[in-house]
């Protein structure tokens, strides 16, 4: 009995470990492998130019990756409690306390997320600003939003500028580590 | 021969790496990342390397590394994390111990507060631990490509305060992690290497015949000062150490807590009770808040959170803030006043019975340890008068990346100069704060093959051994202590003193204890030179040495009369021995064990 709940937990967190399941004829499937597929860190000497294709490329096949993102959830609850923030029903409280609750979320995220990531907007031009997006836009990095009609190029005001990811390192789960508890039970003795 | 130079900095709170190709030309410096356990269960590979090693309970199982699925301890940034939550299982500031002249520092003695089935271990033992790590990394990573670690130069810094002992204790350490070709060079040293790397030869044009340069280094745990003279070598500018300065426990961590307990205290005088945990997160968040302060002048309060500790995050949490008065008093003012020259560290005097702990600095001001330095240095560097006067500054460690506390130094130093009617000093400036020790390190493993310039300097010390008079006893009187210079000031590499006149009487077979000190002011006692430990204020005493004769050709419990003779090794330490007076071979010599403990 036990197991069937652990392997249901199991194939709703992980796709691949589903796949394995139904192939598995007597039932004990081995541990999913610890598979990471992080971005690799460009060259030191060559962090400014990253090879953009190659990147997209990486994070279109990092989609199924379910063991990054464990990694990289775990590591904003551990330093910014983001899973802890966003699973409190917070109706309760004022907006004082919900606001240095925020801090700490946003301190540790902010950490977390500046020491494992680097960021830069997708346009470099200011918010509200106008701006033309040229023909042969790269359709996944710049939205058309109101009134879309005709042909590249368009002119129109820069609303969000946009993120987009140019590094990413993140922790590699050892052996045997189980990557879904993203955060750890603590008792006190 | 070895294709590259490491540097390893093996720091209070931190450790890093860095390697120099010895076979490129126009090769530089880099940081090798270290990967560690950053929580339990996930390896990142980081600049720095925690000082800290957890030890798991059995039931928690192994702690993996990528080159060891089976370790059963954690060194780095996850040993740092369970510092907080099991104190009882981390050990700590090891490095603070092996200079700790009371303590056995080959005995397990850490983590202090540990449980009866932790097997504790020795502070010498703790350097091992995080040497290996650091050659376990590298190899991991190059082994394959110039050779595994140990076939490399290996360049380990030191705190230039640190004494004979504790050098030759470092060393210790690292021949048991495997490191043969070893040099052992003083941090603030090491500084200026970076900083001579970054120069490249334009430091030729940048310091001038006669200047003296100032190293302060304050780091996590400690703080270390040393002057470095530009001379004249034949016609070529020459760089000289020609003091350091003593060993004070006193950094970065101090000012976090200060500022953490002082929070503390306020929220108590509103009604909050704080437990463990929560002061760790408090001192967490006082130190985010001192960094946000220190680093941006405009910004007048930070607030200060310490959230609840279970997964409900909002509420109940306890939130203060540290404003931008209370960090000007409690960090520029507590730890760096602006005082006169004359200031100097208040001493406590030690109770009869203390507690085992670090001998922690008791005045926290660093300017008046920094102004006691300059006083006690005054006239080694070519100018008369009450102070040594420094005309660049290099600062270093991490507590010195806040240009506000830069600035409070610059202007209390400029202060004391221009009192002195001396020019002001200017600051040199450095590179990464974090890392320049162990790129500096890497840098000199390099200039030791003939490229680039070396700054010479010898030993910051001159070592005496105690000799108690032969009188007739008196009750309540204790006989007088003459003290023996064995090894004096300023030895250099590869250097022999002279063989003093005065001999000492050892007992073959037994060991015999001998009293030993240091001196970092004087500079001209020479070997076999004598005085009254009673007119010398300028002597520390450091752990005894041990002298133990074989009974090899001769009868056990005969006395033998033997002289010593100091030298310095390649490594860099003080070798001293014991040469007998009626040698039964030609050179019939014994080592004599420094940094025996302490009584």
């Amino acid at each position: 009995m036990w197991f069937w709940l652990s392997c249901a937990v199991r194939v709703l967190f992980d796709g691949a470990f589903a796949a394995r399941v139904w192939n598995v004829a007597d039932g004990m499937a081995a541990p999913p492998e610890p598979q990471v597929e992080s971005l690799p860190a460009p060259e030191q000497e060559a962090a400014d130019e990253p090879d953009e294709s190659e990147i997209t490329e990486k994070v279109a096949t990092s989609g199924t990756d379910t063991v990054s993102a464990l990694v990289l959830l775990g590591l904003l609850q551990r330093e910014g409690r983001l899973i802890d923030f966003v699973e409190q029903d917070i109706n309760e409280f004022d907006d004082a306390e919900i606001g240095a609750a925020a801090r700490v979320v946003q301190q540790g995220c902010r950490k977390a997320l500046r020491a494992h990531l680097e960021l830069e907007p997708v346009r470099g031009e200011d918010e509200d600003s106008a701006v033309e997006v040229s023909s042969g836009i790269d359709t996944g990095a710049i939205k058309l939003t109101g009134n879309v009609r005709g042909k590249p190029p368009y002119r129109g005001a820069l609303r969000h500028k946009g993120w987009r990811v140019t590094r990413l390192t993140l922790p590699t789960p050892v052996e045997g580590h189980d990557v879904r508890v993203v955060a750890a039970a603590e008792v006190e003795l | 021969m070895s294709r590259f130079a490491i540097g390893i900095d093996l720091g209070t709170t931190h450790c890093a790496m860095a390697r120099m190709d010895l076979e490129a030309e126009s090769a530089r410096t880099e940081v090798i990342e270290v990967p560690q356990l950053v929580s339990a269960g996930e390896v990142e590979a980081q600049r720095l390397l925690p000082s800290f090693m957890y030890i798991a309970t059995e039931a928690e199982g192994a702690q993996p590394l990528p080159w060891d699925a089976e370790r059963t301890f954690a060194v780095g940034g996850h040993a740092r994390t369970r510092a907080a939550e099991a104190p009882g299982r981390v050990v700590a500031s090891s490095k603070s111990w092996l200079i700790h002249p009371s303590a056995d520092r080959r005995a397990g003695v850490l983590p202090l507060e540990a449980p009866e089935e932790i097997e504790k271990i020795s502070p010498v033992e703790a350097a091992f631990r995080y040497l290996e790590h650091l050659i376990e990394a590298y190899d991991a990573r190059y082994a394959a490509d110039g050779g595994p670690l140990t076939e490399q130069r290996v360049v380990l810094t030191v705190p230039a305060s640190f004494d004979a002992g504790a050098r030759e204790l470092t060393v210790e350490a690292a021949m048991a992690a495997g490191i043969d070709d070893l040099t052992l060079l003083e941090e603030p040293q090491a500084a200026l290497y970076a900083w001579l790397e970054q120069a490249g030869e334009s430091w030729r044009s940048q310091l001038e015949l006669g200047e003296v340069v100032l190293v302060i280094d304050v780091g996590g745990g400690t703080s270390d000062f040393s002057a470095i003279e530009v001379r004249d070598d034949d016609g070529e500018l020459s760089l000289e150490r020609v003091a350091v300065g003593d060993h004070i426990l006193l950094g970065g961590d101090n000012m976090d807590l200060a500022l953490a307990h002082q929070v503390r205290q306020r929220l108590e005088g509103e009604g909050a009770s704080l437990d463990a945990w929560q002061m760790s997160a408090l001192t967490h968040a006082a130190r985010g808040a001192k960094e946000r302060l220190l680093g941006d002048p405009d910004c007048q309060s930070a607030a200060v959170v310490v959230p609840r500790r279970g997964s409900k995050l909002v509420g109940g949490g306890i939130r203060s803030e540290v404003t931008r008065d209370s960090v000007s008093q409690l960090i520029v003012d507590g730890f760096f006043p602006q005082v006169d020259a004359t200031a100097r560290p208040a001493v406590r005097h030690r109770l009869g019975l203390t507690r085992v702990g670090l001998p922690y600095a008791s005045d926290p001001a660093i300017s008046k340890h920094l102004a006691g330095f300059l006083g006690k240095q005054a006239g080694v560097a070519g100018v008369d008068g009450a102070m040594l006067q420094p005309s660049c500054v290099l600062f270093n460690g991490g507590v010195m990346r806040s240009e506000l506390l830069r600035e409070r130094l610059r202007s209390t130093l400029n202060g004391w100069l221009s009192e002195a009617g001396a020019r002001p000093a200017r600051t040199l400036a450095g590179a990464d704060l974090d890392l320049a020790v162990a790129r500096g390190a890497a840098y000199y493993g390099r200039t030791r093959e003939g490229r680039g310039i070396r700054i010479r300097g010898g030993t910051a010390r001159a070592y005496y051994v105690g000799i108690e008079a032969a009188v007739p006893a008196v009750p309540g009187l204790e006989p007088p202590l003459m003290l023996m210079c064995v090894a004096p000031f300023g030895m250099e590499e590869g250097s022999r003193s002279s063989l003093p006149p005065h001999q000492l009487a050892v007992v073959v077979g037994e060991p015999v204890h001998f009293r030993f000190f240091g001196s970092s002011v004087r500079r001209h006692d020479a070997a076999g030179a004598t005085f009254d430990h009673r007119d010398g204020s300028d002597v520390d005493e450091l752990a005894p040495i041990e002298i133990t004769l074989p009974a090899e050709d001769r009868a056990e419990g005969d006395v033998v009369p033997v002289s010593l003779s100091a030298s310095i090794t390649e490594v860099g330490t003080l070798l001293i021995e014991a040469l007998p007076t009626d040698p039964k071979t030609d050179d019939e010599r014994w080592k004599v064990e420094l940094s025996v403990r302490g009584q």
